[in-house]
């Protein structure tokens, strides 16, 4: 028997892999595909505390071997998810994780409040790093006082595990993942999206509506496998990996880097069943190479 | 109502078997698949999302409507517009490989016992769908006005399938090689001005559909409009694909293309100018 399960914040799972926020909504567009349950844990679109429009279209662009999207946190607002989409999600057998994400510290601490004791919420991952939505011109997430204030903030009001949301549009992202592993955050996501832009050479102007959006899909993979990496040999707690993970390559890649877990996100557009590929993918690989425990991977990079 | 392209319970992610793939105009492809799975369960305004290529790029699938879909044969026929990367790939795909795709999708077109006289207006690579649309119109016994447009001659796609199928058909070019010359709206405020139209369907270009639902509006002629917008996964996880609408209560909101469309009525939908 080989050994897929990990814990993460606190958060047992029995694989390693997730959907990672805002490319899998609340879950009910896929369980027409495959049973939830599977999963090893589904990371929710990011919720705020009012409703939130989001941004007009066009919000996508196709880039090579990716994305660029602005969709502006569109999301009914964190009271309906609460009655309409937890209780709904919580009848599969797989931990919810609910992506949070606010314009001040108030409306942080407000939605982590509400969410504190909802039956079948797991944990919090903290977005403190949408590139689509900013407070004074800056996400939270670039500057280390200010990703701090957030965590503790959201630690204060809500005792669920707390996984912050790192965005890799920073000069030196250990001393951000630092900063929020000091401020009490009990895991860290990494990436977030980089932003980036194209224009149509037709038109000269630019396909996106927000003119900039957020980057993602394997074209930013190897910036996240490095950001990983660096993290995890900054930080003690634990990282899920993702950004551009569409196979069981790519997920171990992320292992080896220093992630407890990983999550698919644009994947799930490229493949569907990629995450379940993923799953059974990593337990080939896990066998032909003779390992019996997926612990054994995290972080086994060699550098001699 | 009948046939409401419903809520999918299961969607379905397939390798397809390809069994022809043939130019039918200068820039039009149709490819027929065999999909009985997919077929049985589509109605007319449905789509796929198609994986055109094995590698990472282009890394998104591509939407394309169920042009025909034969369920005892357990075929369905796309036509498709060589326009980028994705479709030029899928021009060289060769019938007996196989080809990803994830469907049916979306909601289709719906149709009422009570309407009798109906028309579809097409324009462009749009006309494509309508001609499901228009053999399930026939088969359950409607009057089907077929008015189709394009730019040219060699552009119009399917007038002889609408032809075949019984439909009364009118064609407009923009350039007048064929039908008549002008756009396929002025045959339709023709149509409006000399027959009593239950319904119409609208597909193709913006500028087209906008017309159209102005048209129908001031004819107090009911009207569905099959809209476009970029997709990312095709299913109403990423909110990339979203139009402006007019909710029951008045006010407006976003709806997914994807999920809560392709097929919107002309009376929710709001176009920004
Ligand atoms: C629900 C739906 C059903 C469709 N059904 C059909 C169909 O039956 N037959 C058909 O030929 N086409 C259909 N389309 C349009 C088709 O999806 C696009 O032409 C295709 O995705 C282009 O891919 P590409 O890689 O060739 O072009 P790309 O390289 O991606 O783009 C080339 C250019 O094509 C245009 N374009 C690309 N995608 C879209 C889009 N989704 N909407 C509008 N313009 C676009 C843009 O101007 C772009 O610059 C449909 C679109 C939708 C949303
Ligand atoms: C369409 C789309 C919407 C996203 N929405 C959110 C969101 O609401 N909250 C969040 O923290 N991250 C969001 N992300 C970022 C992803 O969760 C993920 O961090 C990023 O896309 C990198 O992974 P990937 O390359 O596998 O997609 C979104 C990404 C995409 C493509
Ligand atoms: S394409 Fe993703 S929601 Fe419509």
């Amino acid at each position: 028997m080989i050994n897929l399960a990990v814990e993460v914040a606190g958060i047992k799972v029995k694989n390693p892999v997730m959907t990672a926020s805002g490319t899998f909504g609340f879950g009910r567009e896929y369980s027409k595909f495959y049973n939830l349950s599977l999963l090893g844990a589904i990371m929710v679109k990011g919720t705020t505390l009012e409703p939130r429009l989001g941004n007009p279209p066009p919000r996508l662009a196709e880039t090579p071997a990716g994305l660029l999207n602005c969709i502006g946190l569109q999301n009914p607002g964190v009271d309906a998810v609460i009655k309409e989409e937890i209780p709904w999600l919580s009848q599969y057998d797989v931990p919810i994780i609910v992506n949070i994400s606010g314009h001040s510290l108030e409306e942080y601490g407000e939605i982590a409040l509400r969410l504190d004791g909802v039956a079948g919420v797991a944990g919090l991952e903290i977005n403190i790093s949408c590139p689509n939505v900013k407070h004074g011109g800056l996400a939270f997430g670039t500057e280390p006082q200010m990703a701090a204030d957030v965590i503790r903030t959201v630690k204060d009001k809500s005792k669920l595990p707390i996984i912050a949301k790192l965005s890799p549009n920073v000069t030196d992202i250990t001393e951000i993942a630092k900063a929020v592993e000091a401020a009490g955050a009990d895991a860290i996501s990494l990436i977030n999206t980089l932003l980036g832009m194209a224009i149509d050479i037709k038109t000269r102007r630019p396909v996106l509506s927000n003119i900039v959006g957020g980057l993602s899909g394997p074209a930013v993979k190897p910036v996240a496998v490095r950001m990983v990496w660096q993290v995890a040999r900054a930080v003690k707690i634990p990282i899920i990996g993702m950004g551009g993970i569409v196979s069981a390559e790519d997920a171990i890649e992320f292992l080896l880097a220093g992630a407890s877990a990983v999550a698919v996100g644009a994947g799930n557009f490229y493949d569907p069943l990629a995450p379940l590929k993923v799953i059974e993918g990593i337990k080939a690989w896990l066998e032909q190479e003779k390992i019996a425990d997926i612990r054994e991977l995290i972080g086994a990079v060699k550098i001699c | 109502m009948v046939r409401r392209g419903r809520d999918l319970l299961m969607v379905y992610s397939l390798k397809t078997r390809i069994l022809e793939n043939k130019k039918i105009l200068p820039d039009f492809y149709e490819m027929v698949l065999s999909a009985p799975a997919i077929a049985a369960e589509a109605v007319p305004g449905q789509f796929l999302m198609v994986k055109t290529s094995p590698t990472l790029v282009p890394f998104l699938r591509r939407p394309i409507s169920l042009s025909r879909i034969n369920a005892e044969e357990g075929t369905i026929t796309l036509v498709y517009q060589v326009v980028g990367s994705g479709t030029k790939l899928m021009t060289v795909m060769t019938p007996g490989s196989e080809i990803e795709v994830v469907g049916p999708l979306g909601k289709g077109f719906t149709w009422s016992v009570k309407d009798k006289v109906v028309a579809i207006v097409g324009g462009g690579c749009g006309i494509a769908p309508l001609v499901a649309l228009t053999e399930e119109l026939l088969k359950a016994g409607k009057e089907v006005y077929a008015l189709l447009g394009a730019q040219s001659r060699d552009k119009l796609l399917s007038d002889k399938y609408f032809i075949e199928l019984g439909a009364k058909v009118m064609i407009a070019t923009d350039d007048g090689s064929f039908g008549r010359k002008g756009f396929v709206t002025q045959l339709l405020e023709e149509v409006i001005n000399t027959t009593r139209l239950d319904q119409v369907y609208c597909c193709g270009p913006l500028p087209m559909t906008k017309a159209v639902v102005k048209l129908t509006k001031e004819a107090l002629v009911p009207c569905q409009v099959s809209l476009e917008e970029r997709m990312g996964c095709g299913v109403g996880a990423c909110l990339g694909c979203v139009c402006k609408v007019r909710s029951e209560e008045g006010s407006l909101t976003y709806k997914k293309v994807c999920h809560d469309g392709p097929v919107f009525t002309s009376s929710e939908v709001i176009f920004d100018d």
